[in-house]
């Protein structure tokens, strides 16, 4: 009887007790920086595409939902020629972001994601791509990178030293 | 590498183990499945001990617990040796060697090709290094352009040497060295330039990490778990290479070797390696060709753009229904003309399948078949058939050449005909010299450095006869140059220094060729393990006779392990011939006065082996054509009807190599509905009556055909095992258990995955999932990765021992007995002495191992190293004609003019000039004949 009691007791407290559910959407809740959805590929700060189409993010994939294909610019520089992230598999787990080794692939809290036709779900290139360097700014693969690509030549990278003269006698190092 | 069959006792890590004799402890550990890493030993370039990664501790015996490092390709295996592997100080002492090798290695991972089945990575990993302490710079290389074959990215060095040990030691290269001093090492040319080596593809495997890449595959990066594979033959040339063929997104993207003991081991050709680029041509056909018209099916997007665009492009997805419509319409009106014509002609060719050639032979009846080989090249494989099958005595392996001590090549210029037999015999003048440093000075065969310095590049006896200077010259003890019919006076010269009772000697026995023959025969007598190489490049039965002559005579003088090895033309040369049909002359005279009215061509561009006035005649006198092919060529022009075929990566089936081997080849990229392998589409046309029913469904129906039907060719069936030997759930996967991307691939158009395509013709599925890796039969070992192995290097764990046989056998079936009951007779019929004629030079064949094979001349790659056509001629014929090096002349042999530009051969044979066959730019000649050759008058 008197747990009965208690129980109603609570129930009556509770009803003037701050609400915990959200209006969403009329109210958004707040989302940490690092929280993980929508995937982008962001660049690099010279606004070059950071991704060089290493293929990890698809190898690490659990669901297989990331698809591209590897290609090289004139400038000698490695890129996607497609990327494309099915959405209606994705579990944002967050692994290819972990497997990236050039900061590309990143997630972002956004992960209102809807669509009426699942097809709407496949995202291409063109609508990963953002402008910025996301959540990682300042690192740029090439710099560290022993390839030469154009405005950076062997041993112009960080780390690195000239060039060796093979045909020298001395090592001037 | 023959090993003794004693077995010896080791100890790793205090357990016994039972080793072969005369390994070193490297080869033992990989033997018995222990990870060692290793990088400067290579199983077929064996141990120098520069690299210091395989260190191990050696314990002195059961008592002694301090023990000492060795370098484990570099300590004997030998009784009671205790060693251990996973010793701390051991482990140390290979993870400081690894951090070393590291110190300079960029930071290239993600963009470079090798990452994922890079030796580096994983020894790095196996050693345990995983973070960079070294705070220091790293040392920079400039790379060089290596040609359209390799990439050079010389950052990534690790110097381990195994690239030139392979490049100059045992291929034989010249123009690739090792430069400048300690840690700044460069491996690479003396200057930018194409590698001259037809075997600078094996550097992409040779190299333990990614100095060395493959460019053709660079244009289009994939990694190796990615790629969906299937074991394959090359169709190169007639030795039959295993391959290993990889798909990406629905397009063949490169090649690489596949190990068989008996065959190609460890490496194979450029041409091999970069020349299936055909199936990806612009040339290919796509869709059935009635009239000239395409029928495209409906509801594509191919129609607007085949008008605008010369080629044919890849229809777009179409209805299976739609597709399943035009292939009966086509079918249909090639049954039309079959059923209403009077006598049918079937055109096979030597570079399609057993299956193809024999689904043609019974379309068209026995009577009607023809191999598609013109009459000398019919009679010539027809021969070489007779030799193999029931000769005088065996034919050897690719395997056995290198283990050859005395060889005599007759008239083969192999690098150009048979490439990897060139790098067979290089190994094979090795064997001798190395017997007696291994005899006398007990140098053990993996102890490649002491070997070399002890037998200071003498090489065994090799004798070569060709018309002009070959690539083997150079390890050749001597070098004759003879014309084609003094090539076979002189093997029949040898043969009576060899056999003097049995044979007669040449007509005149003071002939100067009697003196050089009697230190052959002397050298070939004194031989363990002779061997005759002749083929049929020159065209000359006299020589192939000739050939036999000298391997009857070594029988008959009690040579046991006495070999031939003769090279055929093409991939399939010796499976055509097997089925007996008539050749590609006699089948014009049946379409001429024979009354046949239709004929039908399989994979075989006609243009390559009639000259332009047959090949009119040919179609002008027929009423109907079907053509089969791949590719847009002038026979598809004039065809009526026009059926798209497989190539060997949609396709599968079988070839027989030139010793008689049968092995089978699996498709690798599920083809279209409509492009399908030739034996399917004449199975679609020989179902009789109203039409529905086929005469073979699948692989296995057609095998067991052939089996039946043909005796001779029963063995085939066992070259791999059929889809019906494996149970669904074991079928062997294509794809790697770690393939990504498969809910996005097609999400562009669909995204409802569809099921992965059913095959109904192999034991191999389109899928990642089946067959335990262990559990995989060598015949269809689609891919070659162990756990913590994802580089080639995996092989080890694939084979019974290191350098030896796959696990259950090598794949492959051999389709002619052994030796004991083969006939023993001497073939008559010496040609005369060849009279130069100093107007008229005979114009002989000379090959080119890049261009003179029409199907890896459409190779992107292999076309940038084509040369272009020229006539090749003797010194003194330039100094009479007064023409200098590269000025054009008038050359006209059997009625065909042209106007090609000299080349001045020192060294050609007197009376002769050589016309480059098969080049993309060079008609059909006919050769041996005599030309006629005028200066150009100024016009």
């Amino acid at each position: 009887m008197f747990s009965i009691l208690r129980s109603i007791w609570g129930v009556l407290l509770h009803t003037f007790a701050k609400r915990e559910t959200v209006l969403y959407p009329e109210e958004l809740p707040y989302l940490p920086p690092r929280a993980r959805a929508r995937i982008v590929l962001t660049r690099d700060p010279d606004g070059q595409e950071r991704c060089v189409a290493c293929n990890l993010c698809a190898a690490a994939c659990p669901v297989d939902c990331i698809s591209l294909q590897a290609a090289e610019d004139e400038a000698g520089r490695r890129y996607p020629s497609f990327f494309r992230i099915n959405f209606s598999r994705c579990i944002a787990c967050g692994f290819c972001e972990e497997a990236c080794p050039t900061y590309a692939i990143q997630l972002t809290p956004d992960f209102e994601l809807s669509e009426r036709k699942r097809k709407d779900l496949v995202y291409e290139k063109e609508d990963l791509l953002i402008d910025g360097t996301g959540k990682y700014h300042g690192y740029n693969f090439y710099r560290q990178s022993g390839l030469a690509i154009r405005g950076k030549g062997k041993g112009e990278g960080d780390q690195e030293n000239p060039p060796v003269d093979i045909r020298a006698l001395h090592d001037p190092r | 590498m023959p090993l003794e069959g004693r077995v010896t006792t080791i100890y790793i890590d205090n357990l016994p183990y039972g080793v072969k004799d005369g390994q070193n402890l490297l080869q033992a550990s990989l033997t018995l499945g222990f990870n060692l890493p290793y990088f400067c030993w290579h199983p077929a370039l064996h141990s120098v001990g520069a690299c210091r990664q395989c260190a191990v501790k050696v314990f002195k015996d059961e008592s002694d617990t301090r023990g000492r490092l060795a370098m484990g390709c570099m300590t004997p295996a030998t009784e009671g040796t205790r060693l251990s592997i996973e010793d701390p100080e051991a482990k140390a002492f290979r993870a400081g060697v690894i951090e070393w090798l590291m110190l300079n290695h960029p930071h290239d991972c993600p963009i470079c090709d090798e990452g994922g089945e890079c030796h580096l990575q994983d020894m790095t990993v196996m050693s345990g290094h995983n973070y960079r302490r070294s705070r220091f710079r790293k040392r920079t290389h400039l790379n060089q352009n290596l040609g359209p074959f390799l990439n050079h990215e010389m950052n990534r060095c690790i110097q381990c040497y195994r690239c030139v040990r392979f490049y100059r030691d045992y291929s034989g290269g010249r123009d690739f060295n090792v430069f400048a001093s300690h840690d700044s090492v460069y491996f690479g040319r003396y200057e930018d330039g194409a590698l001259e080596s037809p075997f600078s593809g094996n550097l992409v495997e040779v190299c333990p990490t990614g100095v060395f890449t493959d460019k053709p595959f660079k244009e289009h990066p994939t990694r190796k778990w990615d790629l969906q594979t299937a074991p394959s033959v090359c169709t190169g040339c007639s030795l039959g290479c295993n391959i290993i063929v990889a798909e990406r997104y629905g397009e063949v993207r490169r090649v690489l070797n596949r190990y068989n003991a008996d065959v190609n081991r460890y490496f194979l050709c450029d041409r091999g390696r970069y020349g299936f680029d055909f199936v990806n041509s612009q040339r290919r056909l796509r869709l059935p060709l009635v009239d000239g018209r395409e029928l495209v099916p409906e509801g594509s997007a191919t129609q607007a753009l085949s008008a605008t665009e010369g080629g044919s492009p890849r229809p777009a997805p179409a209805s299976s229904e739609a597709k399943g419509a035009v292939v009966r319409r086509a079918v249909a009106r090639a049954r039309d003309i079959l059923h209403g014509s009077r006598r049918a002609i079937g055109i096979g060719s030597p570079r399609a399948s057993v299956e193809s050639n024999y689904a043609l032979r019974s379309l068209v009846g026995p009577d009607n078949f023809c191999d598609g080989m013109t009459s000398g090249e019919h009679r010539l494989v027809g021969m070489m058939k007779d030799i193999v099958a029931s000769g005088p005595v065996r034919s050897l392996s690719l395997a056995e050449v290198e283990r050859a001590d005395v060889v005599l090549v007759l008239g083969e210029d192999v690098v150009n005909t048979a490439p990897l037999l060139d790098l067979a015999l290089r190994q094979a003048v090795r064997t001798r010299p190395e017997a007696v440093a291994e005899q006398l000075l007990r140098i053990p065969l993996w102890d490649d450095r002491a070997k070399r310095e002890a037998t200071q590049g003498k090489q065994g006896p090799l004798f070569v006869a060709t018309p002009y200077p070959v690539s083997i010259d150079d390890i050749a003890v001597k070098s004759y140059r003879l014309s084609p019919d003094d090539i076979a006076r002189l093997a029949q010269a040898v043969a009576y220094a060899i056999d003097p009772e049995g044979i007669a000697p040449l007509v005149g026995a003071a002939d100067p060729l009697h003196v050089v023959a009697e230190t052959i025969g002397g050298s070939l007598g004194l031989a363990a393990r002779p061997l005759v190489i002749a083929g049929a490049s020159l065209g000359s039965e006299a020589i192939l006779r000739a050939a036999a002559n000298v391997a009857t005579a070594l029988a008959k003088a009690g040579k046991k392990d006495a070999g031939l090895f003769l090279v055929a033309p093409e991939a399939n040369s010796m499976g055509s011939a097997l089925l007996g049909g008539m050749s590609l002359d006699e089948a014009l005279e049946a379409v001429r006065t024979g009354g046949a009215d239709t004929v039908v061509v399989v994979e075989n561009d006609l243009t390559s082996r009639l000259k332009e006035a047959s090949f009119r005649a040919l179609f002008d006198s027929t009423k109907h054509s079907i053509v089969l092919d791949f590719f847009r060529n002038r026979t598809t022009e004039l065809a009526e009807i026009v059926l798209p075929v497989a190539t060997f990566a949609e396709s599968s089936g079988t070839f027989v190599n030139n010793e008689g081997r049968a092995q089978r080849f699996f498709e690798v990229v599920n083809p279209d509905e409509i492009v399908s392998a030739s034996w399917k589409w004449l199975g679609l046309l020989s179902g009789r009556g109203t039409g529905e029913e086929i005469a073979w469904d699948t692989l296995d129906d057609i095998i067991a055909r052939i089996s039946e039907d043909l005796p001779a060719l029963a063995a085939i069936g066992s070259a791999a095992p059929g889809a019906r030997d494996v149970p669904q759930v074991h079928r062997v996967p294509r794809d790697s258990h770690r393939v990504s991307g498969r809910t996005a691939n097609v999400a562009s158009l669909t995204v409802h995955e569809p099921p992965p395509p059913r095959d109904l013709d192999t034991p191999l599925s389109y899928s990642m999932e089946g067959s335990p890796r262990g559990r995989i039969p060598s015949s269809l070992i689609a891919r070659i990765w162990a756990p913590r192995w994802n580089s080639v290097q995996a092989l080890t764990r694939f084979q019974e021992e290191v350098g030896g046989p796959l696990k259950g056998g090598d794949p492959g079936a051999l389709l002619f007995g052994p030796a004991s009951d083969r006939t023993r007779a001497y073939f008559d019929g010496v040609p005369e002495a060849f009279a130069p004629d100093p107007r008229r030079p005979l114009a002989v064949a000379i090959r080119h191992v890049f261009g003179s094979e029409p199907l890896s001349a459409l190779s992107r790659s292999v076309s940038e190293r084509i040369p272009s056509r020229y006539v090749g001629i003797t010194p003194d014929a330039a100094r009479s004609l007064a023409v200098a090096d590269g000025e054009r002349v008038e050359v006209t042999v059997r009625d065909l003019r042209m106007e090609l530009p000299v080349r001045i051969m020192a060294g050609l044979a007197e009376g002769l000039c050589a016309l480059p066959e098969g080049l993309p730019d060079m008609p059909y000649v006919g050769l041996p004949a005599p030309a006629g050759i005028l200066k150009r008058t100024a016009p």
